[in-house]
């Protein structure tokens, strides 16, 4: 065991930098300018039962500190990830990915876990009850704790692998929905997911997304996170995954230290290629600076 | 792909809100003319992607517009200046496609990435007609570079300030080949409508990443959905599906 490893549901991960679905794809754009194992693992891009072209462009706005996204969960569908996705993966990836799964029903999402749940590549399913990008689906189950729950129950019962239920913060008591999750059976939760946000182009006077609305992340919402990880993890049991905002090896630490077990990183990918890799490289003497032994130890190391 | 910090070697005004960079260092990831580079700048989160002009090796230019906060960084940089640079994104233009009488057709500022194909074109000994489109004789530029290339040039203005009066289907010629296009949406359109021959059409969106991660600049086409940033920005004739 390494001073960087931690155990997630489970299963040892070298490092606990994993970067986050829908900023990573399936993994091989990363794969042709470095070694992906260097990675705890990563979450691949958000599936689901059928096929999706996603929302119309534009989908991206630029904003102080980070961007706003509407692509809308565009992904191949789950039977292409399993025929085609993931064997191509399975040639640069060699550890345990993480299946990242939306719907728009409850039967949506268990009928693709259950897929992926039987793929000896996938270590741990990403249950997305989040995406502000979607209508009729998607958040809407992740804003009340019943819903929430409902999914992760009917998950539970049909798949083998550690569930990981993913978090929106755009709700009023992220704590009861987590606790809720919980107590339906969720083995770990990841939060959060973007914040919903609008930009207007004062050229044109209309929205920059044609969606009107989209997902913000980024560095900027790096505080917002970190307070409601901190929430999150000192009301339940089962590990959290912190996401949102970060970008550097001392953003993962603060994660930590908040509660996270380990830590996903979007926005900062999207910039730099190679931010995921920077901050595997950056954690050792970021933990010497702060005389920290062991990664392991410094979970929800804070007063 | 490769992020290098690449250093501005040059950076004047060629016309109104109309500039040229030539940033030196390892642009060796660029293959193709028709692709580009995505420039990371202070203050700003997402990095901005720019067409190819043209690169050799060891310096790669583009031609830029300033209409927005981007670009108004960009035109106030000094030569000596280190900027992180994301180089070879994009498929780019295919020019062993071009038959024996290639067509290279540019809308504004569209027609930057056209000089470095023409001038691979020519090296391969082909007749290059070059029609490059503008709204008036003030927003004209690089057409005295392509004559100095050898290229048989013709200019269109919409308000007939120089050149053909119109638009660059008003000047199409009939005997082309291939063409090769690059411009604003409603251009490309026309001229996916006007010509007769087959060719390759340079498409532009909103990207987030610029090298396919991120599904933020996806588009339909015949042959599947596409990602703009990574299996184009060029796009077949043939594959392409207008959704309106």
């Amino acid at each position: 065991m390494g001073r960087l490893s931690v155990n997630l549901c489970g299963i040892e991960l070298d490092n606990p930098v994993i970067p986050a679905s829908g900023t990573f794809g399936y993994g091989y754009e990363f794969a042709e300018i470095y070694d992906i194992n260097c990675l705890g693992t990563f979450s691949f891009k958000g599936t689901t039962r059928d096929p999706r072209f996603g929302n119309p462009t534009p989908r991206i706005a630029e904003c102080t500190g980070g961007l706003i996204n509407a692509v809308g969960l565009q992904n191949p569908g789950v039977d292409k990830v399993i025929e085609e996705e993931l064997p191509r993966l399975a040639k640069c990836f060699h550890k345990p990915v993480m299946a990242n799964v939306s719907g728009f029903s409850v039967e949506d999402y268990v009928y693709t876990c259950e897929k992926l749940d039987k793929e000896p590549q996938v270590g741990w399913l990403e249950v997305n009850v989040s995406c502000p990008n979607v209508h009729g689906g998607g958040m809407s189950f992740g804003t009340n704790p019943e819903s929430a729950a409902e999914v992760v129950k009917a998950v539970k019962a049909k798949t083998t692998k550690p569930v990981i239920i993913k978090l929106t913060p755009n709700v009023t008591d992220i704590v009861s929905i987590a606790k809720a999750c919980e107590e339906a059976g969720a083995d770990g939760i990841s939060l959060i997911n973007t914040i919903l946000g609008m930009r207007i182009n004062l050229k044109t006077k209309k929205p920059v997304i044609a969606n009107t609305m989209g997902g913000f992340s980024g560095p900027a919402v790096f505080p917002v996170a970190l307070r409601m990880v901190y929430q999150v993890a000192h009301a339940v049991k089962v590990p959290v995954i912190g996401i949102g905002g970060v970008s550097t090896a001392e953003d993962v630490l603060e994660m930590m230290m908040a509660g996270a077990t380990a830590v996903e990183v979007g926005a900062a990918n999207l910039v730099n290629p190679m931010a995921c890799k920077d901050i595997v490289d950056s954690l050792p003497a970021a933990m010497d600076k702060y005389g920290i032994e062991n990664l392991s130890e410094l979970i929800g190391g804070t007063c | 792909m490769k992020d290098c910090l690449l250093r501005v070697a040059e950076n004047k005004q060629l016309g109104k809100d109309l500039f040229k960079m030539v940033l030196a260092g390892d642009v060796s990831a660029i293959t193709a003319p028709g692709q580009f580079i995505n420039i990371k700048l202070d203050g700003l989160f997402l990095r901005r992607p720019i067409s190819v002009n043209d690169a050799d090796g060891k310096t790669v230019t583009i031609i830029y517009k300033v209409v927005g906060k981007g670009t108004e960084m960009l035109c106030k940089m000094e030569p000596g200046q280190e900027l992180m640079v994301l180089t070879g994104l994009g498929n780019g233009f295919d020019p062993g496609a071009a038959g024996d009488k290639p067509l290279l057709i540019g809308g504004g500022i569209g027609t930057a990435p056209m000089y470095m194909l023409a001038k691979q074109l020519l090296a391969m000994g082909k007749p290059v007609k070059v029609v490059m489109g503008f709204n008036g004789k003030d927003d004209v530029f690089y057409e005295e570079e392509f004559k100095a290339l050898g290229c048989d040039v013709q200019v269109t203005t919409v308000d007939g300030s120089k050149g053909i009066k119109g638009f660059v289907t008003d000047a199409l010629p009939e005997d082309s080949t291939y063409f090769y296009a690059c411009g604003p949406e409603p251009m490309l359109k026309a001229v996916y409508k006007a010509a007769k021959m087959s060719g390759e059409l340079s498409f532009e969106e909103r990207m987030g990443c610029g090298f396919g991660a991120c599904m933020g600049c996806s588009c339909k086409t015949l042959t599947g959905y596409k990602r703009i940033c990574k299996d184009g920005p060029v796009m077949k004739k043939e594959e392409i599906l207008w959704e309106d």
